[in-house]
C-alpha cells in the first residue's frame, strides 16, 4: 500500500456509497500516538493469503470499534474519528511467517466504566470470527488510570488475605481433593480433614464438584467445615476449604454463599466458565461478606493455548484482576499443565505488582501501573510434588499457593504423611533460601537432608522424585525485536 | 500439641544463629524486626503483646537476639515470634513471621460445638488450660 491508500482519504469520496478498505475509512494511522487515555490492544493475526497485513490491522481496528463491512453516512452524525479505534503499527512475528503483531489503540469513551463484560464484548466480539483473518489472538491490553480505578479490583487481595489467616513468609499449601468426582460427603471432608491437621492451609473442590447425585452441595459444607474447624483446633493456625459454590443460576451461587458464610468459611470458590458479569457480581458479594474469592480457570485453555488463535492468558489475568478475584490459578510451569516458565512468570507478574513493566521475554507487551488496585494470590496446581519445591520457590517467590493434589493425597504413608512432606519441603527451602543459599543449585541437596529427619518426605522423594512433565510448550512469547512493515 | 503457627514451625527448632541469619535476611529486605509474646495462641488472637516496639534501622541482628535473650528469661514459657514489617507501599504489613520460644508443654485446643437446626453447627476454639 502506498502512503497515499494508508491516509484517510478526502472526506468527499470517504463517504461516497460502496465499500472501502478499512485502512482508508480512517481505522489505520501509522503517525498516531496513543493518547495516555488510550485502552491498547495487541493483536497477533493471520490474514489470510494475498490479504495486505495493513489493511488486516485496519479491520481489526475497525470491526473491534465502529466499522462494518460497507460505509454508513450516519457516522457524519457523530465525532466520528474518535470512535474509530486506530492500528497504529504491525510487525511480523519473528520466527512465524504470515503472523503479524498488531497494535490497536481505543478512545476511553468507547467503554462502559466498571465492566468487564463490555470490554470483552468490544475487543474480542466479532474480530475472531471475521473472515479475511485465519486467524487472531489478543496477545496484551494496556489500561488508562481512570480505567483502573473503575474497578473495585480484588475484594481481599494477598496482603488482607495474609492478615486475616496470620501466615506470612512463605508460600500457601494447598490440595484438590481427590477423585474429583463420586466420594460422599463424609467421605470428602475427611480427605480435608486430614490434610488441613497435616500441615496444608487449604484445601480445595475441583472445578465440577457441585452438587451431584454422590454428594448434595450443602453435605459437602458441612462435612468440609467440620474438617476445617476441627484442623484449626488441632494445628492452632486458621485453615480453609475453598468451597466451590458454582452454580446454574446467580441466585443458587448466592444462596450456597450465604450458607458457607453462615458455616464460618473464610473463602468461597467460582469457576470461570461462570462468566464475566457473574464474576463481577460475586466479587461485590465477597466485598460485602469479608470473604476470600478463589477463581478456578477451568475452560480457558480453549482459548489460551495455542498461540495463533484466541486469547492470551495474561489478558484474562489482567480482566480478573480488575474484575475483582483474590486468587487465581496461573501455571505451575513444571507440573502436568501447559506453560512456558517465562511466560508463566508474566502471568504471576500481573497478579501481585503494583506496577508491570515491559518485558518482551515474558510477553509482557505494555507498561501498566495498577494504581494500588490490590494484588492477586497467584496458584500454582496440577501435576507438582515436593521434590520440584526449589524450582516452585524459584520461579514464584513466597505470594503464590502451591496445590498438591495427587502429591498429597496419592503419598504412599498416607494424607497427614502427604501434607507434612510437601510443609517440611516448603519450610525447609524458604529458611535456606533466606540464609543465602543457592536453592537452584542446592534444592536436591536440601531437600534430601530434610528428609533424613522427615520420612514422609523420604517417602515423597522415592514416590516422585524422578517425575517430571518434560514438554515443549505450545505458547511462548516469540518475540525478539526486528523492524517495522512499512 | 505443637502450634504449627509462623513459617518454620515444621522445622526442629531453630538454633539461635538460624534464628540470626533470618533476621539479617529480613534486615536486608529492608523490613524492621519486632518481637511479639503470648499466653494464648488462639489462632484467631492476632494481636500477641509487643516486647517493645519494632525495631526501625537496625544494622545487623545483634540488637534483636538481645532482645529475643530478655524476652526468653523473663517469659520462658510463653510463645515468642519475631515478626519482620515491609513499609514498602503497597506491601505495608508483616512479611515473615515465625515462633521462636514455646512453653515446655503445649495444651492445644478444644472444638466446642453446638447444634443448631439443619444440621449446622455453630464452633467455638477454646484454649485447653495447662
Amino acid at each position: 500500500m502506498t502512503v497515499q491508500e494508508k491516509t484517510p482519504i478526502d472526506p468527499k469520496k470517504r463517504y461516497s456509497a460502496g465499500v472501502l478498505k478499512y485502512a482508508q475509512m480512517g481505522y489505520w494511522d501509522g503517525d498516531y500516538v496513543p493518547k495516555d487515555t488510550d485502552i491498547l490492544a495487541l493483536f497477533r493475526i493471520t490474514p489470510q493469503e494475498g490479504v495486505d497485513p495493513i489493511e488486516a490491522a485496519a479491520a481489526v481496528a475497525g470491526e473491534s470499534s465502529t466499522a462494518t463491512w460497507t460505509v454508513v453516512w450516519t457516522d457524519l452524525l457523530t465525532a466520528c474519528d474518535s470512535y474509530r479505534a486506530k492500528a497504529y503499527k504491525v510487525e511480523p512475528v519473528p520466527g512465524q511467517p504470515g503472523q503479524y503483531f498488531c497494535w490497536v489503540a481505543y478512545d476511553i469513551i468507547l467503554f462502559e466504566e466498571g465492566s468487564i463484560v463490555n470490554l470483552a464484548a468490544s475487543i474480542i466480539g466479532n474480530v475472531f470470527s471475521f473472515k479475511p483473518l485465519k486467524a487472531a489472538r489478543l496477545e496484551d491490553m494496556r489500561f488508562p488510570p481512570a480505567y483502573i480505578k473503575a474497578f473495585k479490583g480484588p475484594p481481599t487481595g494477598i496482603v488482607v488475605e495474609r492478615e486475616r489467616l496470620e501466615k506470612y513468609g512463605r508460600p500457601l499449601l494447598g490440595a484438590t481433593i481427590k477423585p474429583k468426582l463420586g466420594l460422599s460427603g463424609k467421605n470428602y471432608g475427611r480427605v480435608v480433614y486430614e490434610g488441613l491437621t497435616g500441615g496444608l492451609d487449604f484445601t480445595k473442590d475441583d472445578e465440577n464438584i457441585n452438587s451431584q447425585p454422590f454428594m448434595h452441595w450443602r453435605d459437602r459444607f458441612l462435612y468440609c467445615m467440620e474438617g476445617v474447624m476441627k484442623a484449626t483446633a488441632d494445628t492452632g493456625e486458621v485453615k480453609g476449604h475453598y468451597l466451590n459454590i458454582t452454580a446454574g443460576t446467580m441466585e443458587e451461587m448466592y444462596r450456597r454463599a450465604d450458607f458457607a458464610k453462615q458455616l464460618g468459611s473464610v473463602v468461597i470458590m467460582v469457576d470461570l466458565v461462570i462468566g464475566w458479569t457473574a464474576i463481577q457480581s460475586i466479587a461485590e458479594w465477597c466485598r460485602a461478606n469479608d470473604m476470600i474469592l478463589h477463581m478456578h480457570r477451568a475452560g480457558h485453555g480453549t482459548y489460551t493455548r495455542q498461540k495463533n488463535h484466541g486469547i492470551s492468558f495474561r489478558v484474562i489475568t489482567k480482566w480478573l484482576r480488575l474484575a475483582g478475584v483474590d486468587h487465581l490459578h496461573t501455571g505451575t510451569a513444571v507440573g502436568k499443565l501447559e506453560g512456558d516458565p517465562m511466560t508463566v512468570q508474566g502471568y504471576y507478574n500481573v497478579c501481585r505488582e503494583t506496577k508491570n513493566e515491559v518485558d518482551l521475554p515474558r510477553g509482557i507487551f505494555f507498561e501498566q501501573d495498577w494504581c494500588d488496585i490490590r494484588k492477586v494470590m497467584p496458584v500454582a496446581s496440577g501435576g507438582i510434588h515436593a521434590g520440584q519445591m526449589h524450582q516452585l520457590l524459584h520461579l514464584f517467590g513466597d505470594d503464590v499457593v502451591m496445590q498438591f493434589g495427587g502429591g498429597t493425597i496419592g503419598h504412599p504413608m498416607g494424607i497427614q504423611a502427604g501434607a507434612v512432606a510437601n510443609r517440611v519441603a516448603m519450610e525447609t527451602m524458604v529458611l535456606a533460601r533466606n540464609e543465602g543459599r543457592d536453592i537452584m543449585a542446592e534444592g536436591p541437596e536440601i531437600l534430601r537432608n530434610a528428609a533424613k529427619w522427615c520420612k514422609p518426605l523420604e517417602a515423597a522423594l522415592a514416590t516422585w522424585g524422578a517425575v517430571t512433565f518434560d514438554y515443549a510448550s505450545t505458547d511462548t512469547s516469540d518475540f525478539v525485536p526486528t523492524a517495522s512493515v512499512s | 500439641m505443637k502450634i504449627t503457627q509462623g513459617a518454620f514451625s515444621f522445622l526442629p527448632e531453630l538454633t539461635d544463629a538460624q534464628i540470626a541469619a533470618q533476621v539479617e535476611y529480613a534486615l536486608g529486605q529492608g523490613w524492621a524486626v519486632s518481637i511479639e509474646v503470648t499466653d494464648d495462641p488462639h489462632p484467631r488472637n492476632c494481636y500477641w503483646e509487643m516486647w517493645g516496639m519494632p525495631m526501625f534501622g537496625l544494622k545487623d541482628a545483634a540488637g534483636v537476639m538481645t532482645e529475643l535473650k530478655a524476652a526468653r528469661a523473663t517469659r520462658p514459657q510463653s510463645y515468642i515470634r519475631l515478626n519482620a514489617f515491609d513499609s514498602t507501599r503497597g506491601w505495608e504489613t508483616i512479611r515473615l513471621s515465625f515462633i521462636v520460644n514455646r512453653p515446655d508443654v503445649e495444651p492445644g485446643f478444644h472444638l466446642d460445638r453446638v447444634e443448631e437446626q439443619g444440621r449446622v453447627q455453630r464452633y467455638a476454639i477454646r484454649r485447653k488450660s495447662a
